[in-house]
């Protein structure tokens, strides 16, 4: 055979082999993280872990209930603050704004992407923590050390922003001209249209988009660590300290592993973040695969 | 004698960034009969159509000089309210659009954005445009389920009472059964022919049996400039232009 | 019936402050970097590794963070890169276009970009367990090698699917073999493309700090083999921010500071480099 094909046929089989390798990582990475966190499952049913309060691992007690909670209040605040900000943001750039002006906005947004979590943190501390301190808790009547639940998901909001927006602008450009276009060709105005056609054809699309959003700042580690104030109980109000499930890892992992079972519990608070933000991605690429496709 | 118009053309320029599209364009189309542009592949024939309701310029980078005046105003005039004169004008696409709701949205839609609440109003109007367009039989049962659900042909002749419904004037129509099959291509023809008494069609398309079938009057572009118009009859069989004879022989294309 | 156009206005109003807020925040972010870090800027901060009692306000700079995140962030990508590069060729020249396998990989690539850097970092530090490794610069690099090469992948997925078929066909036409059309035609088309993926990997390998925190370690030495621990500049920034001491938390912004210079020239290149490529940045 001749030395050149046979070279063909090896690079292929390969890169087969490697392309192959790569989608075994996301198998190897669940697989490694459940065998890890087993030997605390055995301790005890999962959803007695989940739902208990009390985390003592001195006492072997691992309750998940607090980090759960924290991680959803901290989830919960950032998607509120983002989906306003960029459903209009994304909104204006697909639909009102001109062609140069949208080639300006989006790098300056894929910057904002690209600063890292530990700068936002920094951030965090600096700005938002002391103005919730010194002036949204007083004002409210309410005393705060400023890391708190709202100072996490404010800088999350905010982070997870050029995900969303990145993906709105995908799914409003996969809207077909023409939809708009007989729409406005029977006399209504162009944020008729934008309400009656172009947001009902792109539904499934932008809660694609904000389910990415979601579980990037399900996942987020640095930034919020920084600034929530890492206390391991539920709260109960915006301006009380939360401490998520990836925080709570960061800050432990390492340390105190002479204590019997603790980085199975941590390994297992890992395997929760992944399996909520597994579920998440599967569903939203489904989502967008399909409107890719219908493109 | 000049026969009555809504739309007037004057010296219509239209650029996409450096590409010169339409040039110097000027006519006024007759009312209430099927008028018929045909022209080679890329000459403007939908720029011009969508200069007639100003849609041209929604793309990003279009120029545009010169007037149309729809019943005696500017529609190009900065201040020109636009609702309304797309209101004037149904709008019929090469492939059918339906808006994403059901079959029965879609035809109320217009109605409802100009202000018509009242139900049995609109269920009156629904069945009276659907009729119209010879689909009622057809769609009657299945009034509620998503309008992208029925048949391609039947998806065009519901874009056809959905731009009716707004009780516009005039249709305009590009390549309206390009994507069609012959049945419903017929069924299209058939509704342009029984509409004209009440309406002006104005239909693009470049096959010419179709172009001899259903028009009054002529227009044909090429290379962005209006080369011949005039009433069927005579510009089919006695052509004034030269190329307008080759191009209806099918030596130029 | 004027009613519409209010609404439409207000709502316009509305996105038009939204869109400014946004641009708004990087501007206020970058700026308070500066303005905080910028005072405790010294050249020392950049020459000189943290001296004793550094962490006590003493005497040093950051250079084993800085270095330590470039040999980091840089091997990283060198790794990715020979794993992401037959990744997106097989992608591109030798699966069935738009095939199952196809679609499948990069279903699988999209959703390991979801995956966020904590799990990595523990997935990570998983396998150094399993190999015996202790946290060391390699096993930072191949961590973050990890992290980034769905990144990589992608962007240059997008790169490589938009070298034209016709060129790719005429060179098999000339009775070039798949491979030598990847050399010699897709790469050296797809070059500037590839540029940008790796910047884009480099840049997001420098910046993170969770899957590094337990793979990587820390050393206040500048890193002189791939078995010992490494420093790295955002974990550099968040010890000294932690310190109760501020002098040096004055310093964590001068860090910071860096940092965000280091981001925004790398961002900033890859533009220049190539306007257009940019859809997978950060999708
Ligand atoms: N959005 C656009 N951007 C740039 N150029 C365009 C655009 N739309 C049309 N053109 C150009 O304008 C010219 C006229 O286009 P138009 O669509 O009006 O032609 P047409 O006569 O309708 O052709 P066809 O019979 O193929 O539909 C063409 O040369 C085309 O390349
Ligand atoms: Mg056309």
């Amino acid at each position: 055979m001749n030395i050149r094909v046979y070279k063909d046929k090896i690079t292929a089989r390969l890169m087969g082999v490697i392309a192959f390798l790569s989608c075994l990582i996301l198998v190897l990475i669940i697989a490694g993280l459940y065998y890890r966190s087993r030997p605390v499952l055995e301790l005890k049913p999962f959803l007695e872990l989940l739902t208990s309060g009390s985390w003592h691992p001195l006492r072997q007690e691992f309750g998940f209930y607090p980090f759960i909670m924290g991680s959803l209040w901290v989830t919960g605040v950032a998607i509120i603050m983002a989906i306003p900000l960029c459903l209009l943001t994304s909104i204006y750039l697909s639909e009102y704004a001109p062609g140069y002006l949208r080639e300006w906005i989006k790098p300056l947004i894929d910057l904002l992407a690209g600063i890292p979590s530990v700068i936002y943190g920094v951030w965090g501390v600096l700005v938002i923590v002391p103005l919730i301190k010194d002036t949204i808790a007083p004002r409210v009547g309410s005393f705060s050390s400023g890391y708190c639940v709202l100072s996490g998901g404010v800088v999350l909001g905010i982070m997870i922003c050029p995900i969303i927006i990145h993906v709105s602008l995908e799914v409003f450009r996969a809207v077909p001209r023409e939809l708009r276009e007989a729409s406005l060709s029977l006399g209504a105005t162009r944020w008729q249209t934008i309400k009656q056609v172009v947001l009902r054809k792109a539904r499934p699309g932008i809660m694609a988009a904000i389910v990415l959003g979601l579980s990037r700042a399900f996942g987020e580690t640095m930034a919020v660590l920084m600034v929530v104030g890492n206390v391991p109980r539920a709260p109960g109000s915006l301006l009380d300290a939360a401490y998520p499930l990836p925080a709570l890892i960061a800050n432990n992992y390492g340390e105190m592993l002479s204590v019997p079972l603790y980085d199975s519990a941590l390994m297992l608070a890992c395997f929760i973040l992944l399996l909520v933000v597994l579920l998440f991605n599967i569903v939203a690429r489904i989502v967008l695969i399909r409107i890719e496709r219908q493109m | 004698m000049e026969p009555e118009t809504h739309i007037r053309v004057k010296n219509l320029n239209v650029y996409y960034g450096k590409d010169h599209v339409l040039r110097d364009v000027s006519i006024n189309i007759p009312d209430k009969r099927v008028i018929v542009i045909i022209g080679p592949s890329g000459c403007g024939k939908t720029t011009l159509l969508r200069s007639f309701n100003r849609l041209v310029d929604t793309v990003d980078g279009v120029r545009v000089s010169g007037e149309v005046m729809v019943d005696e105003e500017n529609i190009f005039d900065p201040h020109v309210e636009l609702t309304h004169i797309r209101k004037k004008m149904g709008l019929l696409s090469q492939t059918p659009y339906p808006l994403p709701m059901s079959i029965y949205d879609n035809v109320a839609y217009g109605p409802r954005l100009h202000g018509i609440k009242d139900k049995k109003k609109l269920n009156s109007v629904v069945e009276h445009y659907l009729k119209i367009a010879g689909l009622w039989e057809e769609v009657k049962d299945k009034l509620h389920t998503p309008a992208t659900q029925v048949s391609i042909g039947q998806q065009q002749r519901l874009c056809l009472a959905r731009g009716l419904a707004v009780e516009p004037e005039i249709i305009l129509a590009d390549e309206p059964t390009s994507a069609l099959d012959p049945k419903s291509s017929r069924h299209i023809e058939e509704s342009f022919l029984r509409l004209k008494k009440d309406y002006t069609i104005i239909v693009v398309t470049h096959i010419l049996r179709q172009a001899r079938r259903l028009a009054d009057y002529v227009i044909f572009l090429y290379c962005g400039e209006l080369i011949e118009h005039g009433p069927a009859r005579q510009v089919f069989e006695s052509p004034r232009e030269k190329m307008t004879r080759e191009y209806i022989q099918g030596v130029i294309s | 019936m004027d009613r519409r156009r209010i609404e439409e206005n207000i709502f316009k109003g509305l996105m038009i402050v939204s869109t400014i807020a946004l641009c708004l925040i990087l501007v206020l972010i970058v700026a308070a970097i500066t303005f905080k870090g910028l005072p405790s800027m010294r050249l020392s901060m950049i020459t000189q590794t943290p001296k004793g009692g550094f962490y006590l306000g003493k005497e040093g700079g950051i250079l084993n963070a800085i270095l330590g995140s470039i040999y980091l962030a840089g091997g990283a990508t060198i790794l990715a890169l020979f794993l992401a590069l037959p990744v997106v060729l097989y992608l591109n020249l030798y699966a069935r276009r738009n095939g199952s396998i196809v679609r499948l990989v990069r279903f699988c690539l999209d959703v390991l970009w979801g995956i966020p850097s904590i799990v990595y970092g523990a997935f990570g530090f998983t396998i150094m367990l399993f190999f015996g490794l202790r946290a060391s610069l390699l096993g930072g690099i191949i961590t973050v090698a990890l992290l980034i090469l769905p990144i990589m992948c992608r962007a240059m997925d997008e790169v490589f699917s938009m070298v034209p078929r016709g060129l790719l066909e005429a060179s098999y036409a000339v009775g070039a073999t798949r491979w030598e059309t990847a050399l010699k035609v897709v790469v050296r088309q797809g070059l500037p493309g590839m540029i940008t993926a790796v910047l884009i990997a480099f840049g997001r390998g420098i910046g993170d700090a969770a899957s590094v925190i337990f793979t990587a370690g820390f050393s206040d030495a500048v890193p002189n083999s791939l078995f010992r621990p490494a420093a790295t500049l955002p974990l550099a920034i968040f010890f000294q921010l932690g310190t109760p001491f501020p002098q040096v938390q004055n310093r964590a912004y001068a860090s910071a500071f860096i940092l965000t210079m280091i981001i925004l020239f790398i961002s900033i290149t890859t533009r220049i480099v190539s306007r257009k490529y940019t859809r997978h940045i950060i999708k």
